[in-house]
């Protein structure tokens, strides 16, 4: 029976002959420093690879499903969510993935860089991984509008703004992008199309040339401070490790083999605890009551763009992104040799950390968003009953302006309420009654003017009420300037 | 076998007719691909070589819009497709100033396309996105926003509002008020 099997198996192997092409690369030598812990930072890679693959199988089967069509795209999610046997996991595990791929590639790429792996031999291997980190990236965006709810849509709107602001050929773009002059149907069947075929094509070819170039120029060895690249001799020394090297199959392979299981084991976790992102609201172009928020990855571009000088927005929106890829491409072009070590890179090091220090601090505006008006406090956060207690008539008339004036939108009284503006819960330690009127008539300092919306009485009771806005034993807010008010 | 070389020997004129054959080989090849590119080039930037133009709307009879008020109307946009569902619903907030006089609203920020919020207690629109607020008349108030809203054309047609619509706003292609080209 067994000598069945193995002649049945040399059929195929004397046709295909995998033990002289296919085995050969799977044994390809492994420098032997990789056997100490450091060799645990050599696993991103191979499990980035793989959560893609995973998206792959997810993504085709979420394709049996999903209707790519406007009209339909919502309803066939909700579908998905609740009818379909596992689709709402199959989701769930698409979008945990995407998410863990996206961590992944980046966690991968820092790992390349503060190890100055990215050196030669190995500069191209950069440079088409960070092609696979855009067009992953892009995956996440055309992923994003898939998901056909109100978050999708106006995210989707805020891209095709950001276009339409590039001169001259702006609004022709932005007809390209979205197949014509309104965002619908046609516009959903493009970003099928490119999360589809289009980017995951690119996506294979860019992979398998990123491979090709590792087992060609060999996994780069840990960096050693006395021992820097010079293209001169860097091959010969490397060739002699490689001589006592481990087989990366399956020796090697172990390690990768534990992370990705952990990380699969994470994500199916996360699936199942958490389930699926969205669908959120419908996209409904004539519902205003929405307050769309990106993709968490984006939050960081959220914040930039709520918090550029107007004046430069335009060029931050599209001259940074070319400085920030064109800077990425060009790192092995300008230090492609010399110190690998992080110990002996300062610069390096300093640089990652600079990177993502303003990613996590941008994140978190972007999660707390305090730029945004919080539509729905004038009507939903009531003044706080200390505020008003005691208050003379006038001052409880103008706690009511305050709240029908939409001013808590802005601002927060005892921290609830919009932050866009200052809290105005001790505003009159701040501010004297003159400077509350011509703030309150005139605005400025981002503040709207309200002197056409409010009446000369209106405007007094409201200025009556913030000067009670006090902590007890704070005195008011004295003006600077003595004002002879005499006659 | 004959090689080009042999070919020239025996006769001269043999490299002048080669020559040309493989001249009219690579011109068989390049018409027959500029052939099928150009119609398949010319799918792929349709959006823009035949754009489409923004048509009038019916908003309703006049008296719907009290004066000094400011409302939101939902519409069909008149370019919508037939897979459109509720994406080719549109939308327009409506401020009849006094008598024929209107001001007609985009709802998208001018910033970066969120749509904003009408508030009449405060006479404000205001953007959830990045905080963008605008006056009642649309004039810029706060935040990132360049200018103020996009607004549309109108015109009056036996008591009814008619608006011009359609395509997406954007800073280089505002609304109907303001763009030339495009509009019908």
């Amino acid at each position: 029976m067994k000598s069945a099997l193995m002649k049945f198996l040399w059929w195929f192997e004397h046709r295909l002959e995998l033990r002289k092409t296919i085995w050969p690369v799977m044994r390809h030598p492994i420098p032997r420093d990789l056997r100490t812990q450091v060799g645990w930072l050599y696993v991103f890679g191979s499990t980035a690879m793989t959560l893609f693959v995973l998206q792959i199988i997810t993504g085709i089967g979420l394709g049996m499903v999903y209707v790519p069509s406007a009209g339909e795209a919502y309803e066939s999610l909700e579908h998905i969510n609740y009818e379909v046997e596992l689709g709402w996991m199959l989701r769930a595990i698409h979008n945990w993935s995407a998410n863990g791929m996206v961590v992944l590639v980046v966690v991968h790429m820092t790992q390349v860089f503060l190890m100055g792996a990215y050196k030669y031999p190995r500069e191209l291997t950069w440079i088409i991984g960070v092609l696979l980190l855009l067009l992953t990236v892009g995956m996440a965006f055309t992923g994003q509008v898939l998901r056909w709810d109100a978050d999708s849509y106006w995210g989707l709107g805020v891209g095709v703004a950001m276009i339409g602001r590039i001169p001259w050929i702006g609004p022709q773009l932005v007809e390209l992008l979205m197949g014509g002059p309104t965002m619908g149907a046609d516009t959903l069947s493009r970003f099928f199309a490119l999360h589809v075929f289009i980017i995951p094509g690119i996506l294979f070819v860019a992979l398998g040339i990123h491979l090709y170039l590792v087992v060609r120029k060999g996994i780069s060895e840990p960096p050693v401070p006395s021992e820097p690249v010079d293209p001169a001799t860097y091959v010969e020394k490397y060739e002699e490790k490689l001589k006592t090297g481990d087989p990366f199959f399956p020796d090697v392979f172990l390690r990768d083999a534990v992370f990705i299981g952990l990380t699969l084991l994470v994500v199916v976790g996360l699936s199942a605890i958490l389930g699926p992102k969205g669908p959120s609201a419908p996209p409904d172009p004539t519902l205003m009551q929405v307050e769309p928020l990106p993709d968490w990855y984006f939050l960081p571009l959220f914040a930039v763009l709520a918090l550029s000088p107007p004046s430069l927005e335009t060029a931050i929106i599209l001259i940074a992104p070319v400085i920030i890829v064109a800077a990425l491409f060009l790192v092995p072009i300008f230090s492609g040799k010399g110190q690998r070590s992080p110990r002996r890179r300062p610069v390096a090091v300093l640089a990652v950390i600079l990177f993502l220090l303003c990613y996590c601090v941008l994140w978190q505006l972007g999660v707390q968003e305090p730029w945004s008006p919080h539509m729905s406090a004038w009507s939903g956060e009531p003044v706080p009953e200390s505020m008003i207690k005691g208050r003379s008539p006038k001052q409880l008339q103008g706690a009511a302006i305050l709240q029908e004036k939409t001013c808590r939108n802005c601002h927060a009284l005892d921290g609830r309420g919009g932050q866009r503006g200052p809290d105005l819960t001790d505003v009159a330690t701040r501010l004297t009654r003159d400077q509350l009127v011509r703030q309150v008539i005139q605005g400025g300092g981002n503040m709207p003017a309200y002197g056409k919306e409010m009446n000369r009485d209106e405007v007094d009771a409201l200025v009556s009420f913030l000067e009670t806005l006090k902590p007890d034993g704070y005195a008011a807010a004295e003006s600077s300037v003595v004002t002879d008010r005499s006659d | 076998m004959n090689t080009a070389s042999d070919d020239q020997q025996a006769n001269p004129n043999a490299t002048t007719r080669r020559t040309f054959m493989e001249w009219c080989s690579w011109l068989i090849l390049g018409v027959g691909s500029v052939a099928t590119a150009i119609p398949i080039l010319g799918f792929f930037l349709g959006p823009v070589i035949k754009p489409k133009s923004d048509e009038w709307v019916d908003f309703g009879p006049l008296d719907e819009f009290p004066e000094q008020m400011t409302r939101l109307v939902d519409v069909l946009n008149p370019l919508r497709g037939p897979n459109d569902g509720m994406t080719g619903k549109t939308a327009a907030y409506v401020r009849r100033i006094e008598g024929e006089k209107f001001q007609i609203f985009s709802p998208h920020c001018t910033h970066l396309g969120c749509p904003v919020s009408w508030f009449q207690e405060s006479g404000l629109y205001m953007c959830p996105c990045h905080g963008g607020v605008y006056y009642e008349d649309g004039a810029h108030a706060s935040g990132p926003p360049p200018r103020g809203l996009y607004e549309f054309k109108y015109r009056i047609d036996q008591g009814r509002l008619m608006v011009l619509l359609g395509h997406l706003p954007t800073l280089q292609d505002p609304g109907s008020a303001e763009s030339t080209g495009k509009t019908a």
